[in-house]
């Protein structure tokens, strides 16, 4: 690969200061490392050999760990989509064709707009392009219905970079989490195209006799006698090919209709044995996320006086987007508390607030985003705190 | 005390030095560099080029600590006082004499040294220039005479990658080191903590040692850093002073006493993957390395490091060791642009990681005895990562909270945070570990020079 290396070495002056394309150093120089290792040792004095890993490697990891939900994801757009236009043994292939053309324009729009956001910023600020949105590029589409008109898209992404990421000076700096604030833009900005019945693909086709465009947690939360169960089997029930749509197998596996990439549990699972594996993300946040919806859920059923109260604790944890958000949006370590007792008490809350959020919003029944998002902002604070317990145990050591 | 941690990280490397020593030619110049002395501002030179010097001859001192005099290793000629940008002393060149010759100091007997006073003792050490071994903490700069410490502590093991062997290093030099100890004990009425290796056997000359209080500490690096042997026995606090002394320094300051002469002879090991023998070499403190490099390299394109490959100084192959250092380490560079699909970012790789992300597998192996260059395999970016830090640093220390508040010149920060507890050594696997390529030591050397100066 020395031959790609030496062009690439040739078109540097250019780049260079004094050179005709100077502006565009960071560009090249993030091509150039992109390709290459950058050939820059440790200095003379410190440490002088460095861990293998980079932030490009971490990144992919994050990435790689999303891929199942996104294959997932894929299929399910083009299973949904014949399911509810009458077709529910379709051919693979076909499935998968339809998934794709959905969702890949979804993926490519997100990584354009907020790639040029990026380099724009990377030019004017001077500073080398970072690595952080190879994750948020690909958070924002998996979090999108799959109906989405993609100027949305490409809307959503730039104001959540320029907002909620440059505004605060860039990666590592922000408080909100980037994907997130994207898709709640959507939410509070275009709501009609983001809520009711955007959840199934339908194409120019009509959707079949008993089909329902609900989301089962929006099912659950306007049942108003009897259980949640039985709600989520009545709700189906004309459905010729989905009477069991709302399984809780089904709503495990993920086939079901919802945002692009959340309706599998299973897939946030894998991802999470990838992330925890390979140590990137943290299970603190994750593991107490599972056990304050749980907790929140338990006070729920022996408080509770509707259906949606009494459902069963666990049935928070795979409806929704529970755990994809705990898995992949709680965990992002820049937004998130930074302590790793902070960790403990943020995932907690977040669990705990999204079941309180989705049981009594009455506008929206889903609630790990508005959860997330608000221990964001309450993140520091709980860092604070501990920090403090630090500093206070180092202060009553000094016996005067 | 048996301390027990678990954080950490154990660095393997090829290149262990054999229990030998080589035979070598002698070094034929010496040199002290004032840079070797952190915290340092201004060195007034007492010699000049020409001078004739015997080991133990002041060369130069502190103008903020006149007391404390650095002094000559080797007796010689003075052949070059080497100075820099703002005439900015770099280093001072002795060309050695075959035979070396002392300045006398008065010597004891075993019982002798009974009767020594302490004022005596801390004359002795600041104009023979084994004071110089006395560092203090906060700091981690030469001591202050006038300071009454609350404890001296002894690391009586380093836990580093390529570490010497300290029961090889000092091998009969057990009566030096009880004599210095002794020393020590008459000059300060505080106590000596004195901490081996709870993994390995304790060496002959630290067994059976009087008037210290002996503890042992048992985990992965940075265990035998005595800063966190500190951090566990009894932690710095704002107001107080502790001093540190390596094995080394107290055979020194024994040999001062027992022998009356500044005994600046030590064994230094030449380690690392590049060394074709990697083995120990009789020298003097400042040898030049020249002599032990040659025909002892596998390759040109190499890194030398006074020091450990943590901690170390890069030098010149025609350059001298560090004052403080008993290990030189040679690397292979690592300027070497990687393809990202072949060997870079994306490919597995069995390259160093405390890490588990995409690709690295280093951790399937975690005992074996690695080859690492100099690359920084990456470069700088925000702090992304978080918590991985901590589990690297076995105190009770939020270390990416206290990089940040130094950043921010928070200086009731860093004091509450706990900047007096930690030396660059301290934080050098947070710096290792690091993935945003950040010099987590420069940064807390920063602070605690924006501390001495506020």
């Amino acid at each position: 690969m020395k031959f790609l290396h030496d062009i690439l070495e040739k078109q540097k002056p250019m780049f260079e200061k004094g050179g005709k394309l100077e502006k565009f150093y960071y560009l090249f120089e993030a091509g150039e490392s992109f390709a290459f290792t950058p050939s820059t040792t440790t200095p003379a004095k410190g440490a002088h050999i460095r861990d293998a890993i980079d932030l490009k490697r971490m990144m992919m990891t994050v990435v790689i760990a999303m891929i199942p939900a996104l294959l997932f994801g894929i299929w399910n757009v083009g299973y949904q989509h014949f399911l509810a236009t009458g077709n529910p043994n379709a051919e693979l292939l076909d499935i998968i064709m339809i998934g794709t053309i959905q969702v890949l324009p979804i993926v490519i729009v997100s990584y354009t707009a907020g790639g040029i956001v990026e380099v724009i910023f990377g030019i004017v600020r001077k500073h080398p392009i970072n690595e952080g949105f190879l994750v948020t590029g690909m958070l924002i589409p998996l979090t999108m219905p799959p109906d989405i008109p993609l100027w949305q898209v490409a809307v959503a992404t730039i104001f959540a970079v320029v907002i909620a990421k440059e505004a605060f000076g860039g990666t590592g700096m922000n408080i909100l989490n980037v994907a997130l604030t994207a898709r709640a833009f959507l939410y509070f900005a275009y709501p009609t195209d983001i809520s009711g019945t955007v959840w199934t693909y339908l194409g120019d086709k009509a959707a079949v006799d008993g089909y329902t465009g609900a989301t089962a947690l929006s099912i659950a939360a306007e049942a108003k006698t009897g259980t949640v169960t039985a709600a989520l089997d009545g709700a189906t029930a004309n459905w010729a090919g989905a009477e069991s749509l709302f399984s809780f197998n089904n709503m495990l596996i993920g086939v079901i209709p919802g945002s692009i990439g959340e309706t599998s549990a299973l897939m946030a699972l894998i991802g999470a044995i990838i992330l925890v594996v390979a140590g990137v993300a943290s299970w603190k946040i994750m593991v107490s996320g599972v056990v304050g919806a749980l907790v929140m859920g338990l006070i729920f059923n022996l408080a509770g006086s509707t259906p949606f109260m009494q459902m069963m604790p666990h049935y928070h944890l795979i409806m929704g987007g529970f755990a994809f958000g705990i898995v992949f949006m709680a965990t992002d370590p820049v937004s998130a508390a930074q302590t790793e007792t902070g960790k403990w008490v943020y995932g907690f809350f977040i669990g705990l607030l999204t079941v309180l959020i989705r049981v009594f919003n009455p506008a929206y029944p889903e609630g790990i985003m508005l959860a997330i998002l608000l221990m964001n902002v309450f993140a520091p604070l709980i860092d604070f705190y501990v920090i403090q317990a630090n500093k206070n145990r180092r202060l009553k050591r000094i016996h005067v | 005390m048996n301390i027990k941690t678990r954080k950490g990280f154990d660095i393997n490397l090829v290149g262990k030095a054999a229990l030998q020593i080589g035979n070598a030619e002698q070094s034929e110049t010496f040199a002290i560099k004032p840079t070797d002395f952190v915290g340092m501002h201004r060195p007034k030179v007492v010699v000049k080029e020409g001078d004739v010097v015997k080991a133990g001859t002041p060369l130069f001192f502190d103008k903020k600590l006149e007391k404390a005099l650095y002094t000559s290793p080797v007796s010689g000629e003075v052949v070059e006082v080497k100075r820099g940008a703002k005439r900015k002393l770099l280093e001072i060149k002795i060309l050695a004499d075959k035979q070396i010759e002392y300045e006398n100091f008065t010597k004891y007997s075993v019982s002798d040294m009974a009767n020594l006073r302490g004022e005596d003792i801390k004359e002795s050490l600041l104009k023979s220039g084994a004071w110089i071994n006395i560092i203090q903490r906060p700091y981690g700069i030469v001591a202050n005479p006038e300071d009454a410490p609350r404890a001296i502590f002894i690391s009586a093991f380093d836990s580093n990658p390529l570490a010497p062997d300290y029961d090889f290093l000092y091998k009969n030099e057990g009566q030096y080191f009880q004599a210095g100890i002794d020393a020590l004990k008459k000059m300060v009425d505080a106590p000596i903590h004195l901490t081996t290796n709870g993994k390995a056997e304790v060496s002959a000359i630290f067994q059976n040692v009087r008037n210290v209080e002996q503890h042992t500490i048992s985990g992965p690096h940075p265990a035998g850093n005595v800063g966190v042997q500190i951090h566990h026995i009894e932690p710095i606090n704002r107001g107080e002073v502790v001093w540190t002394i390596h094995p080394y320094g107290v055979i020194q300051i024994g040999k001062l006493f027992l022998e009356g002469r500044y005994d600046a002879s030590k064994k230094i090991a030449l380690v690392g993957s590049e060394v074709t023998t990697p083995q120990y070499y009789e020298t003097y403190i400042g040898a030049n390395v020249s002599k032990f490099l040659k025909n002892n390299l596998k390759q040109d394109h190499v890194r030398v490091i006074s020091g450990n490959i943590l901690t170390g100084t890069a030098i010149e192959k025609d350059n001298y060791v560090g004052f403080y250092d008993n290990v030189v380490t040679v690397l292979p560079e690592g300027d070497r642009p990687r393809f990202f699909l072949s060997d870079g970012w994306l490919a597995p790789t069995s390259r160093l990681s405390y890490h588990r992300a995409l690709g690295l597998l280093s951790f399937l192996n975690p005992k074996k005895e690695r080859v690492i260059d100099t690359s920084l395999n990456g470069e700088e970016r925000a702090f992304v990562e978080t918590g991985v830090m901590e589990q690297v640093i076995p105190m009770d220390i939020l270390p990416l909270q206290l990089v940040k508040s130094i950043m921010a010149k928070d200086y009731d920060g860093m004091e509450s945070l706990g900047i007096y507890e930690v030396i660059e050594e301290d934080v050098a696997l947070c710096e290792f570990v690091d993935v945003s390529k950040h010099r987590i030591q420069k940064i807390i050397r920063d602070g605690i020079e924006l501390l001495r100066e506020g």
